[in-house]
């Protein structure tokens, strides 16, 4: 295969459909309308099904329908629409069963605009809909993991009976790169035992989420908590820049994991000795590798496009053991690495502990932008 | 090595497609790129630009604060990126779209009449592959015949009786900078 200049949105829904995708349900919101659109044009090309529902809410619904029928289905949208969602998507996790969902976050809270952000981060990683049950989550930060992790999120969502989220912002789902996408894979042709396709000549499967008896509701939960043990102990990815002699630590995801990436080159440039973790999944979130860059350095600066989720279960992690200091741009604004790099230079300067929550701290800093 | 490329002008003077131009042509030269245009909620004969990133190394911020190099289409553009040239950097003006000369002393400064010079090859929204020429002339980031490769591949079926017309537009931004600028 080849490189080609693909912008994130179209990257991902052809990703999806060489994965194998059978069916498609959504409905248009921007900065994701373009993997939409082109699924609409590209599924009915290849005979597969695809649905601009009347709603987020019946697109969800149909999403859930569909994957009782185990093919591989998707849906995506931008935080509003996401919100809408929620209640689909506990059902589906009640129900145990493998959802792909593209999140290309946009600012808010509420209507909010267009431009990027990370402001879904607590609402993906920690929930959103009602109940115990814990997504899958996946963030690239370029185009070509864009595409990889949606391959991976289909693999995933099969393994583990699990919603796989790949959580991007805005401009991701907007900007080109060159990438390359995976071969065509073949639709699947045997179904999970699982399925729901048809009970003739054999016993009815059903897929609820309704547990009338409280005794059964809990061991569906406890079932699916011990699967997130599986997942927790064997899909943590992330990336790691210049941490081997690191005395010093950037977190960043996605867009801010790569803006902070600049910001660190820079740094060390100037001979500090500054490394980035980038986590790629958040769900799993790679705890241990935090808990231990906690114990060997000197502070760790975390940045996103929000006002601080990511930083809770940093702080977390690192149990007081090193002080947390944090930079973010919330509302649509993509921070400068020269911002980041303002912010490093705060860290390796200031010894010992801080004065108040880091979050505090950094609102304090922000007065400006009020 | 990186190269920060910010493309700025109207909507319909071409200046996503003169960023996505750049954007092939890297890529046709091995070397990463980024490409992102701004998507708000734009007007029709709004201003639209695009910021391209060349490196030889794995890209870090598709968008920065300082761009190395400003190609400005218009007048809004030049007023808003004027002051954001990296120091030493280079700063491409559409002398024909604005009413005053760069400020800066800072940084290298090239007016063109691109929109002039377009309309003498046929068609004035040639001006940003007079645009490109002279960036390429001034600042060889990427070969000539690069750009003239994806050019040919990346224009539509309805165009291409505009293809050898744009080369032109191509070259003479590129022969206008040798001839003024040292």
């Amino acid at each position: 295969m080849v490189k080609e200049l693909l912008k994130g949105n179209i990257a991902i829904a052809e990703a999806a459909v060489r994965a194998g995708l059978q069916a498609y349900f959504g409905y248009p919101i921007t900065p994701q309308t373009e993997l939409l659109e082109y699924l609409s044009k590209r599924m009915p090309e290849l005979g597969r099904t695809f649905v601009q529902a009347e709603s987020e809410l019946g697109a969800i619904n149909m999403v859930y329908g569909a994957a009782c029928t185990g093919v591989r289905v998707m849906s995506s949208s931008s935080s509003p629409g996401i919100s809408l969602m929620m209640e689909g998507l506990s059902y589906i996790a009640g129900t145990e069963l493998p959802v792909v969902l593209i999140d290309v976050m946009r600012g808010g809270p509420g209507l909010g605009n267009i431009a990027p952000s990370q402001q879904d981060y607590n609402q993906i990683v920690h929930g959103g809909g009602h109940g115990d049950y814990y997504p899958i989550v996946l963030a690239p930060a370029n185009i070509q993991e864009a595409i990889d992790l949606t391959v991976l999120a289909f693999d995933l969502a099969e393994k583990y009976r699990s919603i796989v989220i790949v959580l991007l912002d805005g401009s991701l789902g907007q900007m080109m790169e060159p990438a390359e996408l995976p071969p065509m894979q073949p639709l699947r042709e045997s179904y999970p035992e699982w399925a729901t396709r048809g009970a003739i000549g054999r016993e009815r499967r059903i897929h609820t989420s309704i547990y009338l008896n409280p005794v059964e509701q809990e061991k569906t939960n406890l079932r699916i908590l011990q699967r997130w043990q599986e997942v927790k102990k064997n899909e943590v990815r992330y990336k790691s820049y210049f941490l081997e002699d690191a005395e010093y630590v950037v977190i960043g995801f996605g867009t801010a994991g790569r803006v902070a990436l600049s910001a660190v080159r820079a740094a060390r440039a100037e001979g500090n000795k500054v490394g980035l973790l980038r986590p790629v999944t958040l769900a799993p979130f790679p705890a241990q590798q935090i808990e231990a860059l906690a114990g060997s350095s000197k502070g760790i600066l975390v940045v996103e496009m929000n006002s601080g989720q990511m930083l809770d279960d940093v702080m977390a992690c690192v149990k007081g053991r090193t002080p947390v200091h944090f930079y973010g741009r919330p509302g649509g604004i993509v921070p400068l690495p020269d911002e980041v790099l303002v912010e490093i230079h705060r860290m390796t300067e200031k010894s010992g502990r801080l004065n108040g929550h880091p979050r505090d701290q950094w609102l304090e800093r922000m007065v400006q932008h009020i | 090595m990186q190269t920060e490329i910010i493309i700025s002008g109207f909507g319909g003077q071409g200046v996503l497609f003169a960023g996505q131009l750049l954007a092939y042509a890297a890529m046709e030269q091995s070397l990463q790129v980024t490409w992102i245009p701004s998507y708000g909620p734009e007007m029709r004969g709004g201003t639209a630009n695009c910021t391209v990133i060349i490196s030889d190394e794995e890209i870090g911020s598709p968008v920065v604060g300082s761009p190395k190099v400003v190609l400005a289409l218009n007048l809004p553009s030049l007023d808003k990126y004027e002051p954001l040239v990296k120091a030493g950097g280079l700063l491409i003006v559409n002398a024909s779209m604005v009413d005053r000369a760069p400020q800066r002393t800072d940084i290298q400064t090239v007016m063109i009449p691109a929109s002039e010079i377009a309309e003498s090859l046929g068609d004035k929204r040639m001006a940003n592959m007079v645009m490109l020429g002279a960036l390429l002339g001034n600042l060889p980031i990427l070969p000539e015949e690069a750009i003239a490769k994806v050019l040919r591949e990346h224009t539509t079926e309805r165009m291409q009786k505009l293809l050898s017309a744009n080369l032109e537009a191509l070259k003479r931004g590129m022969n206008y900078l040798v001839e003024k600028v040292k």
